[in-house]
Parts: C-alpha cells; sequence; structure tokens
C-alpha cells in the first residue's frame, strides 16, 4: 500500500495506484476539475499513466462560488 | 458579477440574469461531498462566460499554480488575477500581484488583474502584459463605494488597456460613477448576493452600468463655483426698481 495525501487528507492506495484511479476515488466527475501533484498540474491526457510515489500530495479542485 | 456570498444558487441565478452580466467570476477550490460542480453548470445553461479567479492566494506562486488548476478545468485561459496581502483587510498585494501577472501573461494567460487604486501600479500591471486592469474602489465586501474618485480617473486617463471597477461597490450610484469616471465595466458580488432583495439590487446595477456608461459618453457639464442661470436674462418684466411688485 501507499499513502496519499488527497485534498489535505491521508488516504491508503494499493501500491501502483495511478493518478485516474485516485481521482475518482474523491470524485465522479471527470469535467469542471483539474488535480495538481506535489503543486503541479496534470494534464488530464496523463493521469492514467501517472503513477504516484507514497506521500506525494494530490489537490483536486473545481470551480466553486466566490471572488 | 461575481458569485460570492449568495443565500442559494436559485438566487444567483435569478441575480445573473437580472443583472445581464456577460461573463461571472468564480473561485478554484479542493472539491468535496457539497461542491459538485454546480455553479459551472448554472454558467453553461445561463450562457455566461466563465472568469476564473485567485481569490484567497496571498503569493505570486499560490496564484500562478491557482491559474494553471483553472484553465485546465474550465477550458479558459482568462484568469481574474487575485493575490490579497492579509486576511484582516483583503487589500491587493502589489508586488507579488506585478510577479504573477508578468508570469502569466508570458504563458498566454489572459490577465485582469485586481489592484489598489494606484496609477503608478496600474501602469506596472500594464507594463507587463495585463489585458485589463481592475482598481478597487474600496475593500472587498466594504460597500464603501469608490473612496478616490480622482485616483480612478486619472488612472483611466494613463491606462490604454480597459479597465474594471472591481470591489468597493455598495450601491447603485456607486456603479454608475464608475462609468461616469470612464471606468470599461463594473465586477461587483456581495452588493447584489448580500442585499436584502439580490435579484432587485442586480437589475438596479445593471440601469446603473448603462446609465454611467451613456453619460460618460454624453459628456457632462464643467463643475462650476457660482450658479449659472438657464433661463434667458432678456424678456424680463421690467420694474422701476428692483423690489417687490406690490399685490
Amino acid at each position: 500500500m501507499i499513502s496519499i495525501i488527497l485534498n489535505g487528507n491521508e488516504e491508503q492506495f494499493p501500491d501502483g495506484a495511478t493518478l485516474a484511479e485516485v481521482v475518482q476515488h474523491i470524485t465522479s466527475a471527470t469535467q469542471g476539475i483539474a488535480v495538481a501533484v506535489d503543486a503541479h498540474v496534470v494534464r488530464r491526457n496523463d493521469w492514467a499513466i501517472t503513477s504516484l510515489r507514497s506521500g506525494a500530495q494530490v489537490d483536486v479542485l473545481t470551480a466553486v462560488q466566490g471572488g | 458579477m461575481g458569485t460570492g456570498g449568495a443565500p442559494s444558487l436559485e438566487i444567483l441565478r435569478n441575480a445573473l440574469i437580472a443583472s445581464g452580466t456577460e461573463m461571472t467570476t468564480v473561485a478554484m477550490r479542493r472539491v468535496s461531498a457539497d461542491t459538485h460542480g454546480s455553479i459551472f453548470d448554472l454558467l453553461k445553461e445561463l450562457n455566461i462566460d466563465v472568469l476564473p479567479n485567485t481569490a484567497g492566494c496571498y503569493t505570486a506562486g499560490e496564484a500562478i499554480l491557482t491559474a494553471q488548476l483553472a484553465r485546465e478545468a474550465l477550458e479558459t485561459s482568462w484568469i481574474k488575477l487575485e493575490v490579497i496581502s492579509n486576511e484582516e483587510t483583503l487589500l491587493p498585494d502589489g508586488l507579488e500581484t506585478v510577479r504573477a501577472a508578468e508570469k502569466l501573461a508570458l504563458d498566454g494567460f489572459t490577465v485582469l488583474a485586481y489592484t489598489n487604486d494606484d496609477p503608478a501600479l496600474g501602469k506596472r500591471l500594464q507594463d507587463v502584459g495585463c489585458a485589463a486592469v481592475m482598481p478597487l474602489g474600496a475593500p472587498i465586501g466594504s460597500g464603501l463605494g469608490i473612496r478616490n474618485p480622482h485616483n480612478i480617473e486619472l488612472m483611466r486617463s494613463l491606462l490604454t488597456v480597459p479597465m474594471l471597477l472591481d470591489a468597493g461597490i455598495g450601491t447603485a450610484s456607486d456603479a454608475a460613477l464608475a462609468m461616469e469616471l470612464g471606468c470599461d465595466g463594473v465586477l461587483l458580488a456581495s452588493a447584489v448576493t448580500r442585499a436584502a432583495d439580490p435579484v432587485g439590487m442586480a437589475h438596479a446595477m445593471r440601469l446603473a452600468v448603462e446609465s454611467g456608461l451613456l453619460a460618460h459618453n454624453a459628456g457632462r457639464i464643467p463643475k462650476r463655483w457660482r450658479a449659472h442661470a438657464s433661463s434667458p436674462q432678456s424678456g424680463l418684466i421690467a420694474t422701476d426698481d428692483r423690489e417687490s411688485p406690490e399685490f
């Protein structure tokens, strides 16, 4: 198992989990969201081929009311 | 119009329609159970262009990452750049804003920069490639109106890029004044979303912006220290002296 900091909370995922699997864990949305790994944007097309190291910080963002 | 502070999505929907806005700004936050992308769906349904913002960022680095995420999520390279200095005043951090604006403009973003009402800072933002400069009238959410109209007018005369008054608008006359001073538009949220009747205030803002723009283009009369009669000075009833006639 690897440990991922997903939107600020520590979560466990199987070894070799891809970014696409981690994103699916927190939202079923595929449009209107964006993902950063360790403060770097990862494009949508690369989620399925991006593997994560243990301890990686994954942030999944969307648009909300504000500003 | 902004989207912050609305009591419900339904009221926001009706206020957006009543305001006649063509572009609406949204913040970027981590997804959670109660943030299901509904604001994005609403704007799509109303055919209103989305302008993501970097609200809540304190450094150029945070703002740049937020802008990059917004571009990925919302498929627009337009960004309302907002880098604030502290939580208490929410006043813009000029240095961090210029740093972020320069990098984002070089990276192909269309940057609309929220800034203090400082003409020199506005010029810097224009020079580093901002597509529009957005000076505040007063602090965010304060409703204090335009505290320094002279600076806004001076800024307008020095800049060539579009200028939008952002923050501080409290009621319709503030929005009309912004347009009369030469602004190309206004960005407001709290004045509508926190009004007793948000939809009524949104309608008032629409009329105010239209009136202010018409008045600006029509050219106001110069201000004078003394009265200037608008009635003819000749053809008055002749009296022997200047005393009132007896009845």
